[in-house]
């Protein structure tokens, strides 16, 4: 049973990264837009969530450091595509290779620097309580709070006027604005609240996974938090799930690997990835057409006054 | 005071070849700011970057050593990009291409093999390249799974894989224990162009490919197909064009490119399977893709520009001690501007007072 809950605890951590940044990016994507610079936002997170740390020693600042950094990246996305109406695929290409970039050049300061990293709830009985106390209550901080930002975007979503008018504005960018609804403004703000979750993801891996920066640390993980918002449907509830399962895969690999069954480590790392292809296909096809993108996803709005 | 985008009746050309420099002047104006910022003197980092390599001989044939990759791929990612087929695993396609090819070298390795080795191993590489990239092509026309992702995860997928090879089975004997197969046999090489110089042939197979890529895309049905159905599905329907079939066709063939450029890297500047044997030359193809405006010829021009980014940025790294991250910090700026300024091209910008006045405009 100790293993069972090691392996629980080590999934959760490795799924609250991916579910922060899909849930940012699930929202931008309802409001029409696709930014596919996750991978870049959430590296500049890292780099700059760990220099915030390491300066001040405050968690809360290097999160911050974090969100600011994902935020002002998705605005230099937000002004090329929703200002000067480029192509959002390959902006958020650039947007990709800037970050990796400045990131490198960003974190090379702190290289090889270690910090504290964010301590775990402990609860003095309900924390002790075998199996279930440690995963209930013995998280850090970001586990529960990415939790409560997917309740607060679910609520946000199906209960609330404006996120009634963010999705319009995602399914039919034309009646939206024909109703009078500033489309290009709620883009934008829908554009800068994934930034600042896909900086806040990235700045856990440095905070909360492993202590100290490298370059690229990201591995991916922003493809896959895209990839997970397309498993879920563009639905918060089944954007947990996703990412607890992939979370699971790539714990369990791991696992497997320590474990010494007789397969390449290499083919068990790269599960996570032929896990992603797989799915996408599988559901792509089950869905034939996938009715629940929102309409407008990607392309271009140009308001005719 | 509000900016409004409005759309241009026509394009015009000057417009069209001026874009491209004036988003590299604007590139070479923030990299100035940012290498202020680092505590560099701008002009003489610059003057590293850009005119030094240049300069000499040896130079020189390093940018086109390493254009030759960036070109190949990017005039197979134009054709995708054209037709609106978002192909950006080129990176995995070129490992697998390795891969591929690097498979024959090693088979034949210290047997007698004639000189059909390296012919065989270019075919495979591309037929490799062309299979891989099939795969998120494929997942799209069949189940409408985004091509973007697909093969984005099939890139980690090839690096892994390489990465098995040769650390086990390929893993070269008396390489002390180094991940990296055997050099390859004579047989199995690029041949170079000039006795002792770097220039391969494989600079050859690029300018083919270019010259292949435009008579397709300027004088062919097929290439006509390709830009109908990216720039007008509606029209490319009408006129039975099938847009299924030109995501399998472009993806088909820069797949291949890819796949040809990575034996060529592998079996010509390196000489040996090893991991690491791309510094990104995959992502790299894209910005040159679009800063040549996907047109073989001028994605040709951005190769060469791009490649001497590389080696302006080693030079710079060892001369100014300007870290390498620079160098891809450069790119992705470059690749913002380039976008930006395409959109100058299509849409003309004008200030529009927000009185009640506007409501009286016809539009």
């Amino acid at each position: 049973m100790e293993l069972v809950e090691a392996i629980i605890l080590s999934v959760l951590a490795a799924s609250t990264p991916l579910l922060i940044a899909a849930t940012g990016e699930l929202v931008t994507e309802r409001s029409g837009v696709l930014n596919l610079g996750v991978e870049g936002m959430m590296i500049m997170g890292a780099a700059c969530g760990l220099g915030g740390t390491w300066l001040t020693g405050s968690i809360i600042v290097g999160a911050l450091c974090g969100m600011i950094a994902g935020m002002l990246l998705s605005l230099i996305f937000a002004t090329m595509t929703l200002g000067l109406a480029v192509n959002q695929v390959a902006t958020g290409l650039a947007l990709t290779i800037f970050g990796i970039g400045l990131s490198g050049l960003i974190g090379a300061g702190f290289v090889g620097e270690r910090i504290a990293t964010a301590p775990h709830l402990h609860l003095p009985s309900p924390t002790d309580v075998p199996f279930g106390g440690r995963i209930l209550f013995g998280q850090d901080g970001f586990v529960y709070l990415s939790l409560a930002l997917i309740v607060a975007v679910r609520w946000f979503l199906y209960r609330t006027r404006a996120g009634l008018v963010l999705r319009a504005c995602g399914d039919n960018h034309v009646s939206a604005h024909a109703l009078g609804y500033p489309v290009l403004r709620i883009r934008l703000l829908a554009t800068m609240f994934g930034g600042a979750c896909a900086g806040l993801a990235g700045a856990y891996l440095p905070l909360a996974y492993t202590p100290f920066f490298i370059p690229g640390m990201t591995a991916g993980r922003g493809w896959i938090a895209l990839a997970l918002v397309v498993f879920a449907s563009w639905l918060p509830g089944r954007l947990v799930i996703g990412a607890y399962l992939f979370g699971a895969v790539s714990i369990l690999q791991l696992h497997a690997q320590g474990a010494g069954i007789g397969i390449p480590s290499q083919f068990m790392s790269a599960l996570p990835y032929l896990a992603t292809v797989i799915v996408l296909v599988a559901l792509s096809r089950a869905r034939s057409g996938g009715s629940t993108t929102p309409a407008s996803l990607g392309t271009v709005f140009v308001p005719d006054r | 005071m509000q900016l409004v985008l409005e759309k241009r009746a026509e394009q015009s050309t000057a417009a069209a070849l001026v874009s491209p420099l004036v988003a590299i002047a604007a590139t070479l104006a923030t990299m100035s700011l940012l290498l202020a910022l680092l505590g560099k003197n701008p002009a003489a980092a610059l003057i590293v970057y850009f005119v030094d390599p240049l300069t000499d001989g040896y130079s020189l044939q390093e940018i086109a050593v390493k254009a030759t990759p960036l070109v190949m791929i990017a005039v197979g990612l134009a054709l995708c990009y054209l037709a609106n087929a978002w192909n950006i695993g080129a990176e995995g396609q070129f490992l697998i291409g390795a891969v591929a090819g690097s498979w024959i070298a090693v088979k034949t390795q210290g047997t007698d093999a004639g000189h059909w080795v390296l012919p065989a191993m270019l075919a495979s590489a591309a037929i490799a390249g062309a299979l891989y990239a099939l795969i998120p092509a494929i997942g799209k026309v069949r189940f409408g799974a985004s091509e973007i992702l697909t093969s984005l995860m099939l890139v980690y997928v090839a690096e892994l894989f390489l990465d098995y090879l040769v650390r086990g089975p390929w893993r070269d004997p008396a390489g002390f224990n180094f991940p990296t197969t055997a050099e390859f046999d004579p047989v199995a090489t690029v041949p170079v162009l000039v006795e002792g110089g770097r220039l391969h042939l494989g600079a050859i197979l690029a300018l083919l490919a270019v010259a292949a890529a435009a008579v397709l895309l300027g004088r062919t049905l097929k290439g006509f197909e390709i830009r109908v159905v990216g720039a007008a599905p509606r029209a490319a329907r009408f006129a039975g064009f099938d847009p299924d079939r030109a995501i399998l066709v472009t993806f088909a063939v820069s797949g291949a490119l890819a796949g040809l450029a990575g034996i060529i890297e592998v079996a010509g500047p390196i000489g040996h399977l090893q991991p690491g044997i791309s510094p990104g030359y995959g992502f790299t193809a894209i910005i040159v893709a679009f800063l040549g405006r996907l047109n073989p010829v001028g994605i040709l021009i951005a190769g060469l520009f791009l490649a001497l980014t590389f080696i302006g940025g080693e030079q710079a790294q060892i001369a100014m001690k300007i870290p390498l991250d620079v160098t891809k910090v450069f790119q992705g700026i470059l690749l913002f501007y380039v976008l930006a300024c395409d959109s100058l091209i299509l849409y003309r910008f004008r200030f529009i007072s927000k009185s009640p006045g506007v409501l009286r405009g016809t539009g």
